[in-house]
C-alpha cells in the first residue's frame, strides 16, 4: 500500500466511485435481530442490509457480534427474534440448508472443511452430484471441481488428496470454489484472508471485484481495516452485540472507523445506530 | 489455524524425488497399509504352519477359518462406520445374543408349526424378523445417541447389560435348539457350502466383475481426461486379484467331505458310491459368501452413496457437516440401525452354525469386532477407515486365536496374546499416521 493511497483515504474522498444501485429493494435486510446464550446477549437488536453488487464490510472487536449475526443468516444459529427479509420477502431461515435455498453461501472463518475428503467431495458436500442409478457421480463433481478451481487457483492439481494435505492457501480456495460454485446471490466472507499469504490476499481481493460486476451481494467481515476500505462500499460497525453506525465508505476516514470500533463514537458522516455512544 | 499451517510442509513432500517403490505404489493406487496387512497375515499364517507342524495352512483349517471369520467380519465392516463417525458400539455382542435368541425362538414355537416342518418360509421369515429386531435395537440406541446426546460409550455400555439380559429373559435362560434345516445352511458345514461346481461359478462372476469395474472405472477418467493409471498397473493389479480369487476358489475346492459325510451325500442323491471313495469339495461356505457378499454391499454403501460420503464428513469434521446441510443426527441414527441389523446377520450365521441360541452367545464379540476394525485400519479419532481393511482385520483375528488353538495354547494365554497384538498393531498404526501426515 502506498503512502498517497493512505493519504486519500484519510482524507475522505473515494477513492473508488460509489456505484451500487440502492433504488430496488435490499438483497437482504436482517431487522432488529437478537440472540442471547444463557445471559449474554451476543447479538441485540441488531438491523443491516445489503444491495445486489455491494459490499458491506462487518467491522467489530473480538465478541462484538459480528460472525454470529452472520451465522443467523447463514442458518448455523436460530436467532431468539428480528426478520430476515430477502428480496423484499420474509425469508424463514432456521438451518444452512434453508439459507443455501435462498442464495446465501458462507465462507466460515474455520473454512468449513471435512479434513479427510477431497476437494470435490468437499466442493459438493450437502448437494452431490448423482448418476441416474442413485450413487454418486465422483468423476462428474470431480470435473466441475477442475473448472472452478482452475478459475480460482489454476495451480491446483491436488484432486486426489484429502484437503488436509492442502496448503492454508489452497485449503482457502476450496472453500472459496465452495461458496461461489452455486450460483450465490449473497456471499458471507468471515475473515477470507486471515490464513494467507499476500499474493493470495490479492487473489481474493480481485475475486471480491469480480463477483461485484456480477450483482453478487457481499457481507465481508475482516479485521484488516485496509482490505475493508479497499474493497468495501459500506461499513457496518458492531460492539457488544449493538451496532454503532453504518456509513458509506468513501464518507468515513479510517481514524474514524477506529473510533467507532474501539470507542462507538459515531462521526458525523455515519448514521448511528442502537449502540452508538450516547454524550 | 495452526492446522493448515503445520499442514503446509506436506504440499513441498511429495514434489521431492521419489524412490522406484514409491512411483509404483502411486502408479498401482495400492494402499500401503493394506499391503502392511496383508503382509502381516502371512506372517501369521505362515508362523503357525511351522510352528504347528504343517497343520495351519491345510485346505480343512483354512476353509473352518473362512466359516469362523464370517460372523465377526459380518459386524466389523458396520464398526467402521460406527467408529469413522466418532462413536463406538459396545453392544454388538449382546444384540447378536438378543436377536440370536429372538430367531430361535419364533423359529421353533412360531414359524415351523405356522407354514410347516422345513418350508422354506421358516428361515425366510425367521431371517425377517431378527433383521427388523436388529433395526429396531439399533435404531432406538442411535436415537438416544443422537437425539438425546447421550455419549455413545455410554448408552452401548448400557445396551452391552440390557440385551445381554434380555437374551437371558426371552428365553428364561435356556437354550433354544433350532429346528428347521433351511435356516442352519447359513450356518455352512456341509450342507451349508455350495459345492466345487458352484465355487467355480461365483470366482468366474468374481472375476468378471473385477474386470468389468477395472474397465467402468478406466472409461470414467477417459470421459472427462483425467490422468488416468498407466495400462501396466491396470492389469498388474486385475491380476493379482483374480489371483487370488482363483487360489481360494482353488483352496475350498480342495477340502474334501469326510467318509461317512461323502456317503450320506450320495446316498442322498442317489449315486452309487465308487470304490475307492467320493471325492465331494465342500467349496465355499454360505456364512463366507454372506460375508464377502455383505462386504460388498458395505463398500458400496460407504463409497458410492450419499449416506457413506456423509458418513465420512460427519467423521472428519462434524460441524463442517452441519454447516454444509447435513442431517448429522439423522446419519448418526442410521449408522446405528445398520449396525444392529449387521449384528442380527451375524446372529443368524453364529445361531446356525451352532445350531442353537444360547446366553452366551456373541460374548465378547464386541472386542473382537472393534479389534477387527482398528487393526485394519479404521482411526477411533474418526474419519479414516475401510470395509475391506475392517473385513482382512476379522481375519487376522481369527487366524490368530484359530492358530493359537492348533497349538493347544491355553484359554488365558490366547486372551494374553490377542490383548497384546491388539495394543501393539494400533501403536504400529499410530506410528504409520504420523508418518503419512
Amino acid at each position: 500500500m502506498s503512502t498517497s493511497m493512505d493519504t486519500i483515504a484519510d482524507h475522505g474522498p473515494a477513492h473508488h466511485a460509489d456505484t451500487v444501485d440502492r433504488s430496488g429493494p435490499p438483497l437482504v435486510e436482517m431487522k432488529d435481530i437478537s440472540i442471547a446464550f444463557g445471559g449474554i446477549h451476543a447479538v441485540d437488536n441488531a438491523s443491516i442490509d445489503l444491495y445486489p453488487g455491494e459490499v458491506v464490510a462487518l467491522l467489530g472487536h473480538n465478541g462484538a457480534g459480528k460472525s454470529t449475526l452472520i451465522k443467523i443468516l447463514s442458518g448455523a444459529y436460530k436467532r431468539d427474534s428480528g426478520e430476515i427479509n430477502v428480496r423484499g420477502e420474509t425469508a424463514t431461515i432456521t438451518n444452512p440448508r434453508d439459507a443455501k435455498k435462498y442464495g446465501i453461501e458462507t465462507i466460515y472463518q474455520t473454512l468449513a472443511l471435512a479434513d479427510n475428503v477431497d476437494a470435490a467431495a468437499n466442493l459438493f458436500l450437502g448437494r452431490e452430484i448423482m448418476t441416474p442409478l442413485g450413487t454418486l457421480d465422483d468423476a462428474a463433481m470431480e470435473a466441475e471441481a477442475r473448472k472452478v478451481m482452475g478459475r480460482l487457483n489454476p495451480n491446483f492439481r491436488r484432486f486426489k488428496e484429502p484437503v488436509r494435505a492442502l496448503s492454508g492457501g489452497q485449503r482457502q480456495s476450496v472453500a472459496i470454489a465452495r461458496a461461489i460454485l452455486f450460483n450465490a446471490k449473497i456471499l458471507i466472507m468471515d475473515e477470507p484472508t486471515a490464513a494467507l499469504g499476500p499474493q493470495e490476499t490479492a487473489q481474493v481481493a480481485d475475486l471480491i471485484k469480480e463477483l461485484k460486476k456480477d450483482e453478487i451481494g457481499i457481507f465481508l467481515i475482516s479485521h484488516d481495516i485496509h482490505d475493508v476500505f479497499d474493497l468495501s462500499d459500506r461499513v457496518v460497525v458492531m460492539k457488544n452485540g449493538q451496532v454503532v453506525g453504518s456509513a458509506k465508505t468513501s464518507d468515513v476516514t479510517k481514524d474514524e472507523v477506529l473510533g467507532m470500533i474501539i470507542l462507538g463514537k459515531c462521526p458525523p458522516g455515519a448514521t448511528p445506530g442502537p449502540g452508538a455512544m450516547r454524550d | 489455524m495452526s492446522q493448515a499451517v503445520s499442514d503446509a510442509p506436506a504440499g513441498t513432500k511429495s514434489v521431492q524425488a521419489e524412490s522406484g517403490f514409491k512411483r509404483f505404489l502411486r502408479a498401482t493406487e495400492i494402499d500401503t497399509r493394506m499391503l502392511g496387512m496383508v503382509g502381516a497375515l502371512l506372517v501369521i499364517w505362515i508362523g503357525f504352519h511351522i510352528l504347528s507342524g504343517g497343520t495351519f495352512l491345510t485346505p480343512r483349517n483354512l476353509w473352518n477359518l473362512s466359516v469362523q471369520t464370517a460372523s465377526v467380519g459380518v459386524m466389523a465392516t458396520g464398526m467402521v462406520l460406527v467408529i469413522v463417525t466418532r462413536n463406538i458400539d459396545l453392544s454388538v455382542g449382546s444384540i447378536l445374543g438378543v436377536t440370536g435368541m429372538v430367531m430361535a425362538i419364533v423359529q421353533t414355537t412360531w414359524f415351523t408349526p405356522m407354514f410347516g416342518f422345513n418350508s422354506p418360509m421358516v428361515w425366510i421369515a425367521t431371517i425377517g424378523v431378527g433383521l427388523l429386531c436388529g433395526l429396531a435395537i439399533g435404531g432406538l440406541q442411535g436415537f438416544v445417541i443422537a437425539y438425546m446426546g447421550v455419549p455413545a460409550f455410554i448408552v452401548t455400555l448400557g445396551g452391552l447389560l440390557v440385551w445381554r439380559g434380555a437374551a437371558w429373559w426371552v428365553a428364561s435362560g435356556r437354550t433354544i435348539p433350532i429346528t428347521d434345516d433351511n435356516f442352519k445352511i447359513i450356518g455352512g458345514g456341509s450342507d451349508g457350502s455350495i459345492g466345487a461346481s458352484w465355487s467355480w461359478i461365483i470366482a468366474l462372476v468374481a472375476i468378471a466383475f473385477l474386470a468389468w469395474s477395472t474397465f467402468n472405472a478406466r472409461r470414467q477418467r477417459h470421459r472427462f481426461k483425467f490422468p488416468v493409471k498407466p495400462m501396466w498397473a491396470e492389469y498388474l493389479t486385475f491380476g493379482v486379484s483374480a489371483l487370488a480369487v482363483i487360489v481360494a476358489t482353488f483352496i475350498v475346492n480342495s477340502y474334501l467331505l469326510p467318509g461317512p459325510l461323502a456317503r450320506r451325500y450320495a446316498e442322498a442323491n442317489g449315486i452309487t458310491m465308487p470304490e475307492g471313495g467320493l471325492e465331494i469339495a465342500f467349496g465355499y461356505a454360505v456364512p463366507v459368501l454372506l460375508f464377502i457378499g455383505v462386504g460388498v454391499v458395505m463398500t458400496f454403501i460407504a463409497r458410492r452413496t450419499r449416506f457413506g460420503r456423509y458418513v465420512f464428513a460427519i467423521g472428519g469434521n462434524p460441524e463442517a457437516a452441519e454447516l454444509a446441510g447435513i442431517n448429522t443426527k439423522r446419519v448418526t441414527m442410521m449408522v446405528f440401525a445398520l449396525m444392529g441389523m449387521l449384528a442380527a446377520i451375524a446372529a443368524a450365521i453364529s445361531t446356525a452354525r451352532l445350531t442353537s441360541a444360547t446366553n452366551a452367545q456373541g460374548t465378547l464379540d464386541e472386542l473382537y469386532t472393534i479389534a477387527a476394525a482398528v487393526i485394519g485400519g479404521t482411526s477411533l479419532a474418526g474419519g479414516a477407515g475401510t470395509i475391506a481393511g475392517a473385513m482382512l482385520g476379522a481375519l487376522v483375528m481369527q487366524s490368530l486365536q484359530s492358530g493359537m488353538v492348533l497349538l493347544g495354547m491355553d484359554t488365558p494365554l490366547q486372551n494374553i496374546v490377542v490383548g497384546a497384538v491388539l495394543v501393539v498393531a494400533v501403536w504400529l498404526d499410530t506410528i504409520y499416521r504420523r508418518r503419512a501426515a
